[in-house]
């Protein structure tokens, strides 16, 4: 064999295994389209404008309690919601250390839930965390600092090696959605607009230790840290969930922490807070309590634009041409994806 | 680390790029520390076994040398002087003095070998004869196990023994020595390399061959096809029927033969071909360790063709030795006077097999379960030895026992026959084992096959298909591999692109149907554990 055809062979083998790992990686990848469509929140946040007043950071009970069209609408207060299913502490810090180097909203609002998971817990909310962030030092240190023991760094960087066995699961979507999703979000808020009321909500079982684990603290102190550095009101909350069931002796760590720190915290679980909300557990939440519907949604938001532009003197930006035109269109998906789930609903 | 772990797949070509750019005089240096970093990486603390190895086999090999050479200088200056009486009785004793040196520094490693790995299997047969008459028991040790002790070992007393034997020189440098011994393909499960056949290759820092480099890529493909999309995939339905005995008896225990023997091979030989694709890529040659074991018409042909480097080192090193050695002579004379020739001749040959098995069966492992399996190997091979003659009678008499369809019935009864003594590798006593045994020949639950039994074993359909198609390879590739040159080495001298082509797809294809990452256990190579 001559020296040229030795290299064209090298050449050619690399590239068709370069290119057909590419091409299957991208094809047994999740599209997260017609089921688990939060796998595609973290990923969505980057085809936003990156103008925002408001930053909300957390799990679930940001993501599908606060309605950023709301806020838009009511207060004109630009937001998003960095959020994906069980987001860890240590995952709501990278992420949001992500979206500065995007923006600098004026406010992040955390909600403290993970403060009670001070391990990594499963790898299938890790991947829907993580997966969708771009490649940055801060997606690294949240690979780091989430994998369980039976996950590898690499499958994050190839993530062909961790979904290879899809191949037997395809579905149309896969194909459908090849080159692009397309989730239907509103600036990072999931919808709902079915309901089922709250019902024999169980009691939190006795705890042996209430303390929060170090790491979380850690953590939390680390994103107040850089709120601070960057000038943006670190603002805590409890979303007014039933379940998981927030203890009070959680509660009061938190509350101590804000007060040392001259910190909010919004505990909206809080009687009157709650009864200022309006919040109505027959009516708004499609989960029996552990998630608020669109309308209960809606309702935190509207109690909550009113705090923000009150309390911290968030301006009314509807005003701006621009802004106005991007938060229309959103706006007017929201609307349209309201009215086909109560078509659905019948 | 394993081989199947994504750092060593990484790594590995990494290695290869940097081995092909350095200069060749640095390139045994650049694996002596990529084999230290992958030994490192089963922990820091294994390090000073295989250092302590390397350093008291280097050293007693290097003073056997030194006093063979004084003996045949001083014999040389005395040539003419000395009586043969007198030059007999002085070879003599410097052989003797090199002799103890040799048992010195064996007797150290296969101790060490010996406390590490049989410790607290001996201390738990001393504590069960104690519970016997008295309520004393011995703490039982809970020993580190160092990552591949019984190969590197093997390899070092081999390399001993031939530096003993005058087979060839020592090794003068104690880094090239250290290379021999940690040579990291190797490490995980063999083969039992012999220092004149490694070496040349080892330390001459071959360059780049293209053609090479192809056929040892496409051999650690290979190998990989077989661990981690047939071994790893069948692994779950092994593990299922063997950890349930009750729930899995009768046909399940034929099953779970088949399915073994199966894992076992893939497994086993999908290890041996990434090692030595890894070996042919860098220009190193290694010994096959395997030629078609399942192709064997007896047992002792199928030990002749399975874990080869292990059954020569055991037949060079054990088995002669033993056969000539004084007590196993005068045990011959003895026989021989007392009963005859016909049987006195067996006597010391039964002897030696039943300690060789023995000793096989105790190095696969420090439980009874290896030990009864080895010696039932060996009672089927002296039982077949014994048998030969009618073998060959039967043989003349009936022309078709000399057709391809007996060869196929031999091989298949080889198999099986094989398969039933493996059981004692997978069930979790001796007595287990029997009863197993005995519940497949007398329970008749056939209907089990075919109520839907065999989808309960973490298989799914598609992994029914994807190991049929693979086994179904696995057998094309052996029976294309029987004559002539192997099969990559065909299709290379067909067509160059065909031959790239392949290998591109099989990359593909293990890298797709391969059983490993997040939910699938991922095991570890069964041999490694040695």
């Amino acid at each position: 064999m001559t020296r040229k055809q030795v290299i064209l062979s090298a050449v050619a083998m690399s590239t068709a295994v370069v290119v057909g790992t590419a091409a299957l990686q991208r094809l047994l990848m999740p599209k997260y389209m017609s089921d688990v469509v939060e796998g595609n929140l973290i990923a969505d946040y980057y085809n936003s404008h990156f103008d925002h007043d408001v930053l909300f950071v957390g799990d679930c009970e940001v993501y599908e309690n606060f309605s950023p069209v709301r806020l838009w609408e009511d207060y004109g207060i630009s937001s998003n919601i960095r959020g994906s299913a069980q987001q860890l502490i240590w995952q709501s810090y990278y992420l949001l250390e992500d979206a500065l180097r995007y923006e600098t909203p004026d406010v992040v609002i955390f909600n403290v839930l993970s403060m009670k998971y001070a391990t990594p817990q499963n790898e299938a909310y890790n991947r829907m965390s993580i997966d969708g962030m771009r490649w940055s030092s801060s997606k690294v240190n949240a690979i780091r600092a989430s994998m369980t023991e039976e996950e590898s760094f690499l499958s994050y960087v190839f993530p062909i090696l961790r979904y290879h066995s899809r191949w037997s699961e395809l579905t149309t979507d896969d194909f459908k959605y090849y080159f692009g999703v397309d989730p239907d979000f509103y600036a990072g808020y999931y919808l709902r607009a079915d309901v089922k009321a709250a019902e024999n909500v169980p009691e939190g079982r006795p705890l042996a230790d209430y303390s929060f684990g170090v790491v979380c603290w850690e953590y939390l102190e680390k994103m107040r840290q850089l709120c601070e550095e960057k000038g943006i009101e670190f603002v805590l909350v409890k979303a007014p969930s039933l379940y998981p069931y927030w203890y009070d002796e959680w509660n009061i760590q938190i509350v101590d922490y804000a007060a040392e720190h001259n910190l909010a915290y919004i505990n909206f679980l809080d009687e009157t807070i709650m009864a200022e909300t309006g919040i109505d557990f027959k009516t708004d939440t499609y989960d029996g309590g552990l998630h608020m519907n669109v309308y209960g949604a809606e309702k935190l938001s509207v109690w909550l634009g009113d705090y923000l532009t009150k309390e911290l003197s968030l301006q009314d930006r509807r005003g701006e041409p621009e802004l106005a035109a991007y938060w229309a269109e959103i706006a007017e998906e929201y609307g349209k994806e309201w009215q086909r789930q109560l078509n659905a609903i019948g | 680390m394993l081989f199947t772990d994504f750092s060593f797949i990484l790594g590995v070509p990494l290695l290869f790029l940097v081995y092909f750019l350095l200069p060749q005089r640095f390139r045994w240096m650049l694996l002596l520390l990529a084999s230290y970093g992958f030994y490192a990486c089963s922990g820091l603390e294994n390090l000073l076994f295989i250092l302590t190895t390397t350093l008291t086999t280097y050293g007693f090999a290097r003073l056997l040398e030194v006093l063979a050479k004084q003996r045949n200088e001083t014999l040389a200056a005395h040539k003419t002087e000395w009586s043969r009486d007198a030059k007999k009785a002085y070879r003599d004793k410097a052989n003797k003095q090199r002799f103890v040196w040799l048992m010195v520094c064996i007797v150290l490693n296969f101790g060490i070998l010996a406390v590490l790995k049989y410790g607290a299997f001996t201390v738990n047969n001393i504590n069960a004869l104690l519970a016997l008459g008295t309520d004393t028991q011995l703490p039982v040790p809970d020993l580190l196990l160092p990552m591949g002790i019984s190969f590197y070992t093997f390899q070092s007393m081999g390399y001993l023994i031939d530096v003993y034997r005058e087979k060839h020189p020592a090794e003068q440098n104690p880094a090239r020595f250290a290379l021999f011994v940690s040579f990291f393909p190797q490490l995980v499960q063999g083969p039992i390399s012999r220092y004149d056949a490694l070496s040349s290759g080892l330390y001459a820092g071959n360059g780049f061959a293209p053609r090479r480099v192809l056929l040892g890529t496409q051999r650690i493909l290979w190998g990989y096809f077989k661990k981690m999309v047939i071994a790893d995939r069948i692994l779950p339905a092994v593990t299922a029927l063997i950890s349930a005995p009750e729930q899995y008896d009768g046909v399940f225990v034929f099953i779970g033969i088949l399915y073994y023997g199966l894992q076992l091979y893939a497994d086993f030989t999908g290890g041996i071909d990434i090692t030595i694709g890894i070996g042919q890529v860098l220009g190193i040659s290694m010994t096959e360790n395997f030629d078609r074991p399942f192709f064997s018409k007896n047992i002792s042909e199928y030990w002749r063709r399975w874990h080869i480097t292990l059954g020569t080192w055991f037949k060079d090193y054990l088995f002669y030795p033993l056969s000539v050695c004084q007590p196993m002579l005068k045990l011959s004379k003895w026989s021989r006077d007392t009963f005859g020739k016909e049987i006195g001749k067996r006597v010391p040959v039964y002897l030696a097999t039943l300690l060789v098995w023995f000793t096989t069966g105790l190095w696969h492992g420090a439980a009874w379960n290896f030990i009864v399996w080895g010696l039932m190997n060996a009672v089927v091979i002296l039982i077949s030895e014994e048998l030969h003659p009618l073998y060959i009678r039967f043989h003349k008499k009936f022309a078709w026992a000399n057709s391809h369809a007996y060869d196929g019935f031999q091989c298949i009864r080889t198999f099986l026959l094989m398969g039933c003594l493996r059981m004692f590798d997978c069930y979790r006593d001796v007595p287990m084992t029997f009863r197993m045994f005995g519940s497949m020949l007398t329970k008749w639950n056939i209907s089990a096959l075919f109520d839907g039994s065999l989808m309960n074993l973490s298989l799914k359909v598609q992994d029914y298909v994807i190991l049929l198609a693979g086994t179904a390879l696995m057998f094309a590739v052996s029976l294309c591999n029987r004559r002539g040159p192997c099969m990559r080495e065909k299709i290379l001298a067909r067509s160059h692109a065909l031959s790239c082509t392949l290998t591109v797809l099989l990359f593909f294809v293990v890298l797709l149907l391969g059983a490993y990452g997040i939910g699938y256990d991922q095991s570890q190579f069964i041999y490694n554990q040695f």
